[in-house]
């Protein structure tokens, strides 16, 4: 397992490399610059913006430059924010994020994988039907519908929750982590359920079951340990996606997170902070799906004995 | 623990049976129509997708009227004798625009997803069965197309090769393939290593008969419910990128648009929400009802129960 | 399970509490006179000399003061730093006398020479300020700028003593006075901007909260990103005894749902603006808290006169006569908006063009056929370009209509991101573009002097000698008001006859007030006050 990690975490050098190159020639290649504006910018204004940020520069220049800063751990100056640091940008939007895409995360998991499991158990009754229906409506619905509906209803005609703010009145934080934890929760139901039924008619459950264990240790001990393995290969991405933030939540509940600068930088052709931030996201893509990779491993040994080899 | 032992309760008289029946590929087919249509809710699901498909394929000649014709002073109106699901703010008939978004939606829908699911599973099933050095780059490269900015992207390829409905296919099958991938080959990985599969390859059967054999109709399950849970998400997805100028172009629309402005409107003409968000729901759950079907039909073991 | 009872118990916490109501921001604020501000977008910078949005300006408004305020209803200059001032003759030499209690929030005085210093660093080329021309009516400040001469003391700018400031004019500006209680006119703190590093250095740290010295009603206390910018009331600024406010939360909230919703839900003082179709709504329900005004601004196509078929005047002028202007504005827009004849918006400071566009389906298809294209046959497949909005994508929709139904001509709709759409317009790369204008001040100069030829935002390759030369030279010389604006009422005459652009409708200001707030009028520039508002207890929409 060890040696496993290891070598991942030695690919992720070269996955690193060549995120970084690409984006960084990529956002140079869409049109429209950093400062272009509603109001033609002067040339000579443009000209000084520009040697400010070492635009002026070829092209190949200002990407040694940015690789110099990059391996002290410095992302350089927002384009967007003349003042911020794309650092600074980031440290200032993780909090919110990341504590929004925790809550979402266990609204998505429990809700989730206790949905699966139960409908799992009675396929094509109404205990399958019901949940699944619950889940279905959760995809159906995109938060961009989920959220205003739940703050008209909550927020707005029972009054019973804030229709915004993060961390500013109590119980603000509930309806976004229900909108953004729902539509995690129905893919998970889902996989879970088609991952279940997958164990439950293998043999070594039968055998299980045929030894008269309790159908709870069954389930839980035998059966869910491979019932979730594609949920766990759907998780590693779908959590690099919820720490990072949602732009569509983040928005309708104003929510100072991550989501919002990511998006943002993009349209404003911010170019360091569009690099920042990918640079980032990719930073957790590999973190995570290396998780899900080692968690799938040890849930479900009959991987362990080919990992090792490769 | 005990289920790593399991296996080995089981006799070999089942491995061959079922190796047999995943060879007569027709008969695995025929065996899962027939299954297939014991289950009632899926036959409704298939109904339902069939007459919408057949409605979306027809719409030109039988929409009540034009999908562009304004009525500006008319404006939004509420569903009457004369517009069964109401007008929109231009006062253009929203049964129309329903119908029309339909084509648009259900081709993204299937195309996309197609398109997703056949890279994905071709990716997912050699990188799982390869193993080794060919996996980690296959899946390293999965892992850089993550993190590639997916808006630069979409705005590059907007600038490109400007507006195109192909690209929009494009555009979004190349990010949904992305978890499909990973989702198969955590699958093969645990098939490849089953004793079916061993015996498959002792068997003397070639590496690329056992892929396609084997474990490509063994992933199913997983690959049609993930399938299923693509198609919204493309739908959805549609929309969006509709929204920045890739795909539909007003006047045209697709259920996703539809959806999208509907919901700033939902206070002051609920109707515009609820007719297009009833025709995506619908077709969703018709959907999932068909792939739960398909899926119990077409699991190689389920010949066995 | 440690972990679980530390995550749970406090969801179970807030699921709770979160039933019990409590006091909203606007409560909160009536009790503690602060306003809650809902100002659209996270602010780019604070530094008057770097910003260009709307959002930025809203909070520099409260953090400092020019020489010379706007009356919050008639928009007339009234005294600020500057307690009086004097006009030459000839209306180029103003001499303004600095009031002697007027301080900086550290206490130092306000004085001639931060004038001086402020308009040179805002005028330092490494800095980058867009806005860098509002003071270039003054003489030699564009050489200065453009680095044609080296020497600041050529500018027209110079302290008399510590409380009186000269300042000489290129030609007589009726609007400079305007110009004056413009942010990139604004003094800033010589010190505090020396201690943070050079004076034209962009983005260091004297902006943040703690390092900010201002002259104006309010200092900034508090600056979370994407959340809230806090100012209270500086008790050093001159006026402070008739400042009513304690202090404004701006909040940047980028979601006009959204905002619409937190103002429902008491959470917001003042929106923005209001979501499109709401307008009817609070019209008819709750009239009181919405307050629309028109606004100096003019929603337009442009063409691409280098194109065909839009180099033939006839063409532009049949597309121009088959927009049905009203039913825009009644259908669509909603918010009272203008349709527009001409493309300055009327009675700009007494100015109001002639014009006779109209809306003549007949006229059109004539004057299409005259182009050649009888019938729209022959017409090329057009692409009408505009950036990825909503409304902007509405009124395309339905101008498409206009032009297929009357014309019989195919206008495909394209919209592009900001970036790229901004991009195109600027390398011509288009047939014809949607676009707005917001005056810089209220005076017909600001919507005429941008189509001369080769102007930054005429874009369109249109160019007229005449007109040239009236805006850029006959205008700016001519003695009296009357004489100029009869100038500029013939430049406007080629330019709506020839027809680069056609404008569309002028801009209303659309913003949902809490019946506690007073003293905020709907003006052409939605300008408020802040030392004019107050706050009462009560508030009549609870």
């Amino acid at each position: 397992m060890f040696k496993f990690t290891l070598s991942r975490i030695l690919q992720a050098i070269p996955v690193m490399l060549v995120v970084v190159t690409v984006t960084f020639f990529l956002v140079r290649l869409a049109p429209g610059g950093p400062f272009d504006a509603e109001k033609a910018v002067p040339p000579e204004v443009l000209r000084a913006l520009e040697a400010n940020y070492n635009l002026d520069l070829p092209v190949w220049q200002q990407f040694t430059h940015y690789i110099g800063d990059l391996l002290q751990g410095d992302f350089g100056p927002s384009f967007r924010y003349p003042g911020r640091s794309v650092n600074e940008l980031i440290a200032a939007g993780l909090p919110a994020s990341a504590e929004l895409g925790f809550y979402a995360l266990l609204v998505a998991i429990v809700i989730g994988i206790l949905a699966g499991i139960i409908s799992s158990l009675r396929p094509n009754t109404a205990q399958d039907y019901i949940p699944m229906s619950a889940a279905m409506i959760g995809i159906c619905m995109p938060s961009f519908l989920l959220g205003p509906v739940l703050v008209l209803i909550f927020g707005i005609w029972l009054e019973w929750v804030p229709v915004s703010g993060w961390g500013d009145i109590p119980g603000d934080k509930i309806l976004p982590a229900l909108t953004m934890g729902s539509a995690y929760a129905a893919y998970i139901a889902r996989l879970s359920r088609g991952g279940m039924l997958e164990v439950l008619s293998q043999d070594y459950i039968r055998t299980a079951r045929a030894k008269g264990l309790p159908e709870r240790v069954v389930i839980f001990k035998h059966a869910l340990r491979g019932g979730i393995v594609p949920v766990i290969a759907y998780l590693g991405p779908a959590f690099a996606g919820l720490l990072t933030g949602s732009f569509v939540v983040e928005t309708i509940f104003q929510i100072p997170g991550l989501g919002r600068f990511f998006v943002q930088a993009a349209f404003n052709r911010d170019y360091t902070m569009i690099m920042g931030s990918t640079i980032f996201f990719a930073l957790l893509i590999i973190v995570f799906n290396l998780l899900s990779d080692i968690v799938a491993v040890w849930i479900n040994p009959r991987l362990r004995h080919q990992t090792q080899g490769g | 623990m005990a289920m790593t032992e399991s296996p080995l309760d089981t006799s070999n008289i089942d491995q061959e049976q079922l190796l047999a029946s995943a060879e007569k590929g027709t008969s695995l087919w025929a065996d899962a129509w027939v299954r297939l249509r014991k289950n009632r809710l899926a036959l409704v699901g298939l109904a339902i997708l069939v007459f919408l498909t057949v409605v979306s394929i027809l719409t030109p000649w039988i929409a009540p009227y034009g999908y562009e014709v304004q009525d500006l002073a008319l404006g939004a109106s509420a569903p009457s004798r004369e517009h069964w699901f109401g007008t929109d703010i231009f006062g253009r008939d929203l049964l129309t625009r329903v119908m029309y978004g339909g084509r648009m939606s259900l081709a993204v829908g299937f195309v996309a997803t197609g398109v997703a699911l056949v890279i994905g599973v071709l990716w997912g099933t050699v990188a799982g069965y390869a193993g080794g050095r060919v996996d980690a780059v296959m899946m390293r490269i999965v892992d850089i197309l993550y993190a590639l900015p997916f808006m630069i992207f979409i705005i590059l390829l907007m600038v490109v090769f400007g507006r195109n409905i192909l690209l929009l296919f494009l555009a979004i099958g190349a990010v949904e393939w992305l978890t499909m991938a990973r989702i198969v080959r955590s699958q093969v990985q645990s098939l490849r290593k089953q004793e079916f599969i061993e015996a498959a390859y002792s068997l003397g059967l070639s590496r690329w008969r056992i892929i396609h054999r084997h474990l490509i109709p063994n992933t199913l399950g997983p690959v049609i419910v993930y399938t299923t849970l693509t198609i919204p998400s493309v739908m959805l997805l549609e929309a969006f990128l509709s929204f920045l100028g890739l795909g539909v172009q007003p006047p045209a629309s697709s259920w996703g648009l539809l959806i999208n402005n509907g919901v700033e409107t939902m206070e002051e003409y609920p109707w515009l929400l609820i007719f297009p968000g009833l025709a995506l729901s619908i077709t969703l759950f018709s959907l999932n009802f068909l792939g739960d079907g398909l899926r119990d039909a077409l699991d190689p073991r389920a010949s066995k129960d | 399970m440690a972990i679980w009872r530390r995550v749970l118990t406090p969801l179970i916490c807030l699921w709770l509490t979160a039933c019990g109501g409590g006091e909203t921001n606007v409560e909160m604020g009536n009790r503690e006179k602060i306003l809650q501000f809902g100002n659209r977008t996270e602010p780019q910078e604070l530094d008057p000399h770097i910003v260009t949005g709307i959002p930025e300006a809203n909070i520099i408004a409260a953090l400092l003061e020019g020489l010379v305020a706007k009356d919050p209803k008639t928009l007339e200059p009234i005294p600020a730093v500057a307690e009086r001032w004097e006009i030459s003759d000839d209306g180029k030499t103003y001499t303004f006398f600095l009031r002697k209690n007027a301080r900086w929030s550290n206490r130092d005085p306000v004085t001639a020479r931060d004038f001086v210093w402020s308009w040179w660093r805002a005028l330092q080329p490494a800095l980058g300020n867009q806005y860098a021309y509002m003071l270039f009516v003054i003489e030699n400040a564009e050489a200065y700028n453009k680095g044609d001469i080296q020497d600041f003391e050529r500018v027209g700018v110079k302290a008399l003593d510590d409380h009186t400031l000269e300042v000489r004019l290129t030609h007589p500006t009726p609007y400079f006075l305007q110009l004056l209680d413009h942010q990139s006119t604004y003094p800033v703190h010589r010190g505090t901007i020396e201690a943070f590093g050079a004076p034209d250095q962009r983005g260091t740290r004297w902006t943040r909260p703690g390092n900010y010295v201002g002259n104006g009603p309010f200092v900034l206390t508090t600056w979370q990103l994407n959340k809230i910018i806090e100012v209270r009331k500086n008790p050093y600024y001159w006026d402070a005894d008739n400042v009513r406010l304690n202090g404004i939360d701006f909040r940047p909230i980028e979601n006009v749902s959204t905002e619409e919703r937190m103002f429902r839900a008491g959470q917001l003082h003042i929106t923005q603006t209001i979501p499109i179709d709401k307008v009817p709504e609070y019209r008819k329900n709750n009239p009181g808290v919405l307050q629309v005004a028109p606004y100096l601004g003019t929603y337009y196509y442009r063409f691409n006169v280098k194109k065909p078929p839009f180099d033939d005047p006839l063409v532009r002028k049949a597309l121009n006569l088959a927009i049905d202007r009203k039913a825009i504005v009644t259908s669509i827009t909603k918010g009272g908006e203008l349709p527009a004849t001409t493309f300055t918006p009327p009675d700009t400071m007494g100015y109001t063009a002639e014009s006779d566009l109209r809306f003549d389906p007949e006229e059109a298809r004539r004057l299409l056929a005259e182009a050649g294209y009888p019938d729209g046959e022959g017409f090329p497949v057009t692409d009408l370009l505009y950036n990825t909005s909503e409304g902007h994508q509405k009124i395309a929709v339905a101008i498409q209509q206009m032009w297929n139904q009357y014309l019989n001509v195919d206008i495909k709709l394209n919209n592009q991101d900001w970036k790229v759409f901004l991009n195109s317009v600027n390398l011509g790369d288009y047939d014809i573009a949607r676009a707005g204008w917001i005056g810089d001040y209220v005076d017909p100069n600001t919507f005429l002097d941008m189509w001369v030829t080769g102007g930054g935002n005429n874009q369109t390759g249109w160019s007229n000698p005449r007109y040239d030369e009236i805006i850029l030279k006959l205008a700016p010389a001519a003695d009296t008001q009357a004489e100029r604006y009869a100038l500029m009422r013939e430049a406007e005459a080629i330019l709506l006859d020839e027809l680069p652009v056609i404008p569309l409708y002028i801009y209303t200001s659309k913003s949902l007030i809490k019946p506690s707030v007073h003293g905020i009028y709907g003006n052409l520039l939605d300008h408020i006050l802040y030392k004019n508002v107050w706050l009462s207890d009560a508030d009549g929409n609870k």
